[in-house]
């Protein structure tokens, strides 16, 4: 029997939003206030859905322990209360939360190998969220 | 098509154990959840079915009946019950929430008129739900 499991952390990171590729009117026009010099912070929602069969001698689809330890390493430690500005996946790229989504699959499809990734959805704010299949 | 969830709480108590390992392994699996003196949560359900809307209606499935099933299948049988002790499923399947979330699409599949069984979802806490679709 195939299963869905998803699980929710919560990190804080700072970013801002400007493309050196654009000219100081056309950074503002597309970013508004995400575009202010000095940055400012989010409280991120993450959510990472794995599936797989339930194991018969578990019941589960993958030890959450494995998920939870995997998730602190390589995603809570690298950006929770960090500019991701500063970040190595954001050298090149713009931090949105889209761009965000696709960093943090890439590293869970890299290197989380109990367990089929289905998906990870990000909460910026109550109001917005973004999702990543990998597709 | 239409897709109509129904949302439902109850609360109930767990451990995993699993008598063919080790005490070790059991420890080493399950954690804190191997206490065989169980701990709780309350679930939230959330069961999805989908069909066309009927023109007379303009349901997809009447809700009094789904509630009904929700009621008489899972909430009477699971709410303040010692899941492990009390729902047949679990004397012999360890009651994780992916065990739970196909338990109760099995209660449920056989039991619904009309409307297509499409998901259950079981929230164990806010941070952790399971899906389930029916898939093999």
């Amino acid at each position: 029997m195939k299963a869905h499991l998803t699980r929710r952390y919560m990190f804080s990171a700072s970013h801002r939003l400007h493309s050196d590729a654009m000219s100081k009117a056309e950074n503002a026009a597309t970013y508004g206030k995400c575009n202010n010099q000095y940055g400012h912070g989010h409280n991120y929602a993450l959510e990472v859905t794995v599936s797989g069969p339930v194991d018969e001698s578990t019941g589960m689809v993958c030890n959450l322990l494995d998920l939870d330890r995997f998730v602190q390493r390589e995603i809570l430690q690298r950006f929770d209360l960090e500019n991701l500005n500063n970040r190595a996946e954001f050298i090149e790229t713009i931090p949105t939360t889209e761009n965000l989504c696709t960093a943090i699959y890439d590293i869970l499809q890299r290197g989380f190998t109990h367990a089929h990734l289905d998906k990870v959805r990000i909460e910026e704010t109550m109001m917005n969220s973004f999702e990543y299949a990998g597709e | 098509m239409v897709y109509l969830t129904r949302k439902a709480e109850f609360a109930a108590s767990h451990y995993y154990h699993n008598p063919d390992l080790t005490p070790e392994e059991n420890q080493r699996i399950f954690g804190k959840c191997n206490n065989p003196n169980g701990h709780g949560h309350n679930y939230t359900l959330e069961v999805t079915v989908k069909g066309e809307v009927d023109p007379r209606s303009g349901f997809v499935v009447d809700l009094k009946q789904l509630k009904e099933v929700l009621h008489r299948e899972v909430l009477d049988a699971m709410d303040h019950r010692f899941l492990n002790k009390e729902v047949p499923e679990f004397s012999v399947q360890i009651p994780t929430t992916e065990n739970l979330a196909i338990a109760i699409w099995q209660r449920l599949v056989s039991k619904l008129n009309k409307a297509q069984l499409h998901r259950v979802r079981v929230y164990e806490t806010p941070d952790l739900f399971v899906d389930f679709y029916g898939e093999a």
